[in-house]
């Protein structure tokens, strides 16, 4: 059953769940990514790199305004054009606006979740574009119709025979379940796109703020046709993917390849300074780089800065064992995993719009030993918790419930004889159904419904304590 | 977060041994207070203790969380304070987590400085039980005896916030007879998490349900841990599969509470989910 990313959180989780081809196609993938990343990592001075990684992208951040201002001189010197967009609908009107202009009837994309974040695919099909995704991973869920379910895997979701079928249903392709025959098919169909648009759309990996340089990261060299081939190229970048210089954005380059996949480096790293000048042979007419806040630097005000030092790697959802388990759709908008569960709710002009995520993880802690700019994630969800029950999103039997307990935890006497009742109470249940307990009313059957629970101990620790003592006459 | 360097050998110690194991494990308790006085440590135990506020934190709580700590502060930091106990000591490294690494942050948010002081000071004292034994004390080998097979599991907080890995698996390496095998995904969580077991327990059961898979695949007989929190979410698994292998406090194990074999290798698993055993049985 397929996970539908509109329905409401319990029901996508339980999709999820219920999805057994999900969780191999997954936790086979997260595996592989992760063992890739601890390989790579190790094979440098993998602690040190994240060490220099923060602290690059923690530099850029107390300095970000002069930053921005830097790239966007640069890259006006360079001949691009520089556009500020406050929200998505900004940011979707600049893009089309600009298609407009150019009758850019095909639209050819390289993989971008900034790009998600403003459903440009949908407004630009709106005002009678065709979008092609180019990455192959965006092109097999594009003819899907899914959103991607993971930031650098977006088809992960899926096993190598549910992407046969959908070839075999949308491009005709005869019956095969060799990887190579449909990546030659789509390679094929590909081509003719990237021949035939007029507009090129990419995200961007990170921008060089001293050269005012676009750098997209790829595996299939899709990014550089996008940037190259057709005569108009837009890039939409969040403002807080800039690094300062050169050498910074090779570090970045670094830490993003060896956590991503686990390469030294990517195949293509395609720059981007500025268009085609006088003599040159190729390179698009125009370049317009749209600089989208949607919520950044609201993030920052308020709390969340930490979740900007992101370098949208994809190792946090690898390692996290609830991502394994529900995969990417379940967590319902562009982001997902741990950074997905922090900044969805964190971008969004109202928290409580996504109140289950900072809900939707247990806090283990293994998404932050695998961030290259050790994010503490555990932290910014609590943090997200605490907002949440200071806005009054919780739910208000819960919150009953907690003023409740931290009173009866409070004394001592009622402590001992909330215990004592339960010992007594629960022993008497469990005895009932042979030894431990199998069913638990509302909420505590949220615990029963899977797992049985032993009784109460018949006597507490604090009263053999007590015994003891008297036995000794100390008391 | 910094800790302490004790010059002499500590001589008494406050037991924070947590509401959980209190009221559900009280062998725990039992086993971790016989250890400390085994290796001629005194064992004080502030009677007015209850639970550390950890639930109430955990979900957002944090008024709750503080009015919980501050209690918490009031009882074990006069006894540090005065140079009653050289230290405080949990057999569970989340509360261990909760009281060390989380009560300073949130009064420093409430701006209660103070508190925040005395929260610091009163963490760099504050050890997790195989940490203070490995570690303060210098055990490699309690003298504990058990034969069978064992694996262990990190418990999240213990492994990644306190950092706490070798002091455990050294301890359980001493145990004569006890032979100890690798579990496959060790480190991934079991799916405890609080309320997160309860407010997400599809997720939080698969998590655990994907634990009991490999600790069955480990052929363990045992799982061994230093928190009783993932122990009953693991055992209530376990239990609920039909799955014969069960999750162990490490104080237990170090204090000979099991007897001297985890399971006779001709005797069969006790298969039926039907009928299972009480876990303190």
């Amino acid at each position: 059953m397929q996970v539908d990313i509109h329905a409401p959180y319990k029901d996508r989780v339980n999709q999820a769940l219920n999805d057994p081809n999900l969780r191999v196609a997954v936790s086979k993938a997260t595996d592989r990514m992760t063992n890739a990343r601890l390989d790579s990592m190790g094979a440098v001075e993998g602690q040190q790199l994240r060490t220099q990684v923060r602290k690059m992208k923690e530099h850029v951040l107390s300095n970000w305004p002069d930053y921005l201002e830097q790239l966007e001189t640069n890259l006006t010197r360079n001949g691009c054009t520089v556009h500020w967009a406050a929200g998505i609908d900004d940011a979707q009107a600049i893009v089309k606006e600009i298609a407009l202009q150019n009758s850019a009837n095909l639209v050819v994309k390289a993989k971008s979740m900034a790009t998600e974040e403003i459903h440009l695919n949908h407004a630009l099909e709106e005002a009678g574009l065709r979008v092609v995704e180019t990455d192959l991973g965006e092109y097999i869920i594009q003819l899907a119709d899914e959103p991607p379910s993971h930031i650098v895997a977006p088809v992960i979701h899926k096993r190598l025979e549910e992407i046969a079928e959908v070839f075999q249903e949308k491009l005709d392709m005869p019956p095969t379940r060799e990887p190579t025959k449909m990546t030659s098919l789509a390679r094929a169909r590909l081509r003719e796109e990237f021949f035939a648009a007029g507009m090129g759309v990419s995200g961007c990996n990170f921008a060089i703020a001293e050269t005012g340089t676009i750098c997209i990261v790829t595996n299939e060299g899709n990014g550089r046709m996008v940037s190259s081939m057709p005569r108009v190229y837009v890039v939409v970048m969040g403002i807080e993917k800039l690094v300062p210089t050169v050498e910074d954005a090779f570090l970045q380059l670094q830490a993003l390849c060896r956590s991503a996949t686990g390469q030294q480096l990517t195949v293509y790293c395609s720059m981007t300074s500025g268009p085609r000048q006088q003599g040159d042979v190729d390179g698009p007419e125009q370049v317009h780089v749209v600089l989208l806040d949607n919520g950044r630097s609201r993030m920052l005000a308020r709390g969340y800065g930490e979740a900007l030092l992101c370098i949208r790697c994809g190792a946090c959802l690898n390692a996290c064992p609830v991502y394994q388990e529900i995969g990417g759709h379940a967590y319902g908008g562009t982001y997902n995993g741990p950074i997905g569960a922090v900044i969805s709710p964190a971008l969004a002009p109202e928290i409580a719009q996504f109140k289950e995520l900072p809900h939707a993880t247990s806090l283990c802690g293994a998404c932050r030993e695998a961030c290259p700019v050790k994010i503490d994630l555990p932290r910014l969800l609590l943090d997200l918790r605490s907002d949440l029950v200071q806005e009054g999103a919780s739910p208000k039997p819960e919150a009953w419930g907690i003023k409740s307990y931290a009173s009866l935890m409070s004394s001592r006497r009622m402590y001992e004889n909330l215990g004592k009742m339960a010992s007594i109470g629960s022993n008497l249940y469990a005895g009932m159904s042979g030894g431990n307990i199998k069913f638990m009313p509302p909420p505590l059957n949220g615990w029963t419904a899977y797992r049985d629970f032993a009784p109460f101990a018949p006597k507490s620790f604090r009263e053999w304590w007590r015994q003891r003592d008297k036995l000794r006459g100390r008391s | 977060m910094h800790k302490a360097s004790f010059e002499q050998r500590p001589k008494r110690v406050a037991l924070f041994v947590t509401c959980m194991v209190d009221m559900l494990y009280p062998g725990v308790g039992i086993a971790a207070c016989e250890l400390l006085e085994k290796n001629d440590v005194e064992v004080v135990f502030p009677e007015e203790q209850t639970c550390c506020g950890q639930p109430a934190f955990n979900a957002g709580y944090r008024d709750e969380a503080r009015k919980l700590a501050r209690r918490f502060l009031s009882i074990f930091a006069p006894l540090v304070e005065s140079g009653e106990v050289d230290a405080v000591v949990a057999p569970s490294g989340s509360c261990a987590t909760m009281t060390s690494h989380f009560f300073e942050p949130i009064f420093q948010e409430s701006q209660e400085t103070e508190l925040a002081h005395q929260a610091e000071r009163l963490a760099s004292v504050t050890f997790e039980l195989t940490e203070f034994l490995v570690d303060v004390l210098g055990i490699v080998d309690t003298g504990a005896q058990l034969q069978g097979k064992a694996t262990y599991h990190p418990c999240c907080h213990l492994y990644r916030e306190l950092g706490v890995d070798r002091q455990p698996r050294t301890l359980l390496d001493g145990v004569e007879g006890l032979e100890v095998v690798d579990l496959p995904h060790a480190d991934d969580c079991c799916g405890f998490g609080g309320l997160f077991a309860i407010k997400n327990s599809g997720i939080s059961a698969a998590m655990g349900r994907a634990k009991a898979t490999n600790a069955e695949q480990s052929g363990a007989d045992a799982i061994v841990l230093c928190d009783v929190s993932c122990m009953t979410h693991i055992n209530g698994i376990l239990s609920r599969e039909g799955i014969a292998c069960r999750a162990h406090h490490i104080a237990e194990i170090l204090n000979n509470h099991l007897g001297s074999t985890l399971r006779p290798p001709s005797q069969p698993a006790p298969a039926q989910a039907d009928h299972p055993r009480r876990w303190g049985d």
